[in-house]
């Protein structure tokens, strides 16, 4: 009951672009050396089955643009840009993916990879994306719940 | 003579739907000759990149995609070729006069010019696009309005043209007065953008040849252009190209015939000299 609600808060708030209570803005997420994220960004816990979603969506994450990922072997087509994500899950702590997936360039230096949760320092963005994450912090956590399951 | 091309075009496309059906085994050679004319789609690469072949857009499409570039019949952007033959003798402007009024021996006239540019004109002082040229004509000469660049019936007069150096080496000059300008958009080529935040080079030169989910990244190649593609049934310019790609990865983009584009052009051009000039080409 409790969760319900403040998901539907974190939805409506997202709408405006700002971050809801209990959430860590963009710019105050701490990143470790190498660029590891530890603890949830938004205190709920992920929820694999969006994730899911928010994965293979052209609009959200895409991340099939650029990864193959095995267990979604019903979609079409998938890249070859970055590695395949089978075994992700095991390979990666929690905490390393929450930042590859916050911010990829402090894992990964100079990677094409795009960052999911950074609001700004961008080069002439479209106006209808300025100032906004590409996912919000709670579809971060559930994309992160879903790679957890990707395990060899 | 056109009644003979339309029959023709009635064999071809019997022809071609045969060979849909045929499906799987549907092979193309990476050779592409059009009625006689040989199209290299590779070449070696200029000294200033760090690849060793530059390769045509054309290579990267399927079987059929590319089958349909072999023969003009099949070629869906030449249609608007047609169109722009129309539209190189109709008469217009103040002036009463139509573009084959001064250029009596027809657009053959510019066979060379698509493989050359953008390049700097002298008497105009300034970096020439084809575009250019189709309005300092419309306007200075025939008193009629410019073209819209990235409208159809400029796209048309610019596949017209283009035409008229098919199989051409594609050679732009990147010194002398052009150079500033050509820093400028080696500079934009490597510079990221948009909240995706990535540069013209991520896709088109560091991951030319893998799939970005169901497209086949090719070198970003303009010595095509324009293009018919098979996905919105029209010409499209190389500054529209410019822009989508700026969409995609949600940049805002430059304006089209703008500063940054022009720039851009002149070196994304540049990237392809030795390829053969191609358009109007077929893609997806
Ligand atoms: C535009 C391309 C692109 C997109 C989109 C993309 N990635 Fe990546 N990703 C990469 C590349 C490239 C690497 C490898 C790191 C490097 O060398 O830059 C990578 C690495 C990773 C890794 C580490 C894998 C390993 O085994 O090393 C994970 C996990 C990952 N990405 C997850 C995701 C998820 C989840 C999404 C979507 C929310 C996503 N990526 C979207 C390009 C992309
Ligand atoms: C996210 C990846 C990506 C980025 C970044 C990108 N493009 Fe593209 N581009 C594509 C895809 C996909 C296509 C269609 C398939 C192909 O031809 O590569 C394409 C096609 C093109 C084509 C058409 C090639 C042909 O033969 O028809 C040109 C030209 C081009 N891009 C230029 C650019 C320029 C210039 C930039 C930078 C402003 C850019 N692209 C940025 C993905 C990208």
């Amino acid at each position: 009951m409790k969760n319900s609600m403040l998901l539907a808060a974190c939805a409506s708030v997202a709408l405006f672009a700002t971050v809801a209570i209990g959430e860590v803005a963009p710019t105050d997420v701490v990143f470790s050396d190498t660029g590891a994220v530890e603890g949830s960004l938004t205190g709920v816990a992920g929820d694999p089955t969006n994730g899911a979603m928010v994965f293979k969506n052209r609009k959200k994450g895409n991340c099939l643009a650029c990864h193959s990922n095995s267990d979604m072997s019903d979609q079409q087509f998938h890249g070859e840009i970055g590695p395949s994500l089978d075994g992700a899950g095991s390979n990666w702590s929690e905490a390393e993916l929450r930042g590859l997936l916050t911010n990829s360039k402090n894992t990964f230096d100079g990677t094409m990879m795009p960052a999911f949760y950074v609001d700004s320092g961008f080069f002439r963005v479209m106006s209808k994306f300025e100032g906004r994450t590409n996912l919000t912090a709670q579809e971060v956590e559930d994309v992160l719940a879903y790679i957890q399951t990707l395990t060899e | 003579m056109k009644k003979m091309k339309k029959f023709t075009l009635s064999a071809t496309v019997a022809a071609s739907l045969a060979f849909f059906a045929g499906t799987a085994s549907a092979q193309v050679s990476d050779a592409l000759e059009v009625d006689g004319t040989v199209i290299s789609t590779t070449a070696p690469a200029p000294d200033f990149l760090d690849i060793d072949q530059v390769l045509s857009g054309w290579l990267f499409r399927t079987p059929e995609t590319r089958a349909l570039q072999t023969d003009d019949f099949d070629n869906p952007g030449m249609v608007f070729v047609d169109q722009a033959i129309d539209d190189w003798n109709a008469v217009d402007g103040s002036e009463g006069k139509s573009c084959a009024s001064c250029h009596t021996n027809g657009p053959e006239e510019f066979a060379g010019l698509r493989a050359e540019l953008p390049r700097w004109d002298e008497a105009q002082g300034k970096v020439m696009n084809m575009e250019d040229y189709i309005n300092l004509s419309r306007v200075e000469h025939m008193g009629a309005e410019p073209l819209k660049w990235a409208k159809p019936r400029m796209d048309a007069m610019v596949a017209l043209i283009s035409l008229q150096s098919r199989g051409m080496p594609i050679n732009v000059a990147i010194d002398g007065p052009v150079a500033d300008m050509w820093e400028q958009g080696r500079e934009l080529y490597y510079t990221r953008v948009g909240q995706l935040d990535m540069a013209c080079a991520n896709c088109h030169e560091d991951n030319y040849g893998v799939m970005i989910r169901a497209d086949h990244l090719s070198q970003g190649q303009i010595n095509g252009f324009p293009v018919y593609r098979l996905k919105n049934s029209k010409l499209n310019s190389v500054h529209a190209r410019f822009s989508g790609c700026m969409k995609n990865i949600r940049a805002q983009p430059f304006a089209v015939g703008g500063e940054e584009f022009r720039a851009l052009e002149l070196y994304v051009a540049s990237r392809g000299n030795g390829l053969s000039a191609e358009g109007p080409s077929v893609r997806n």
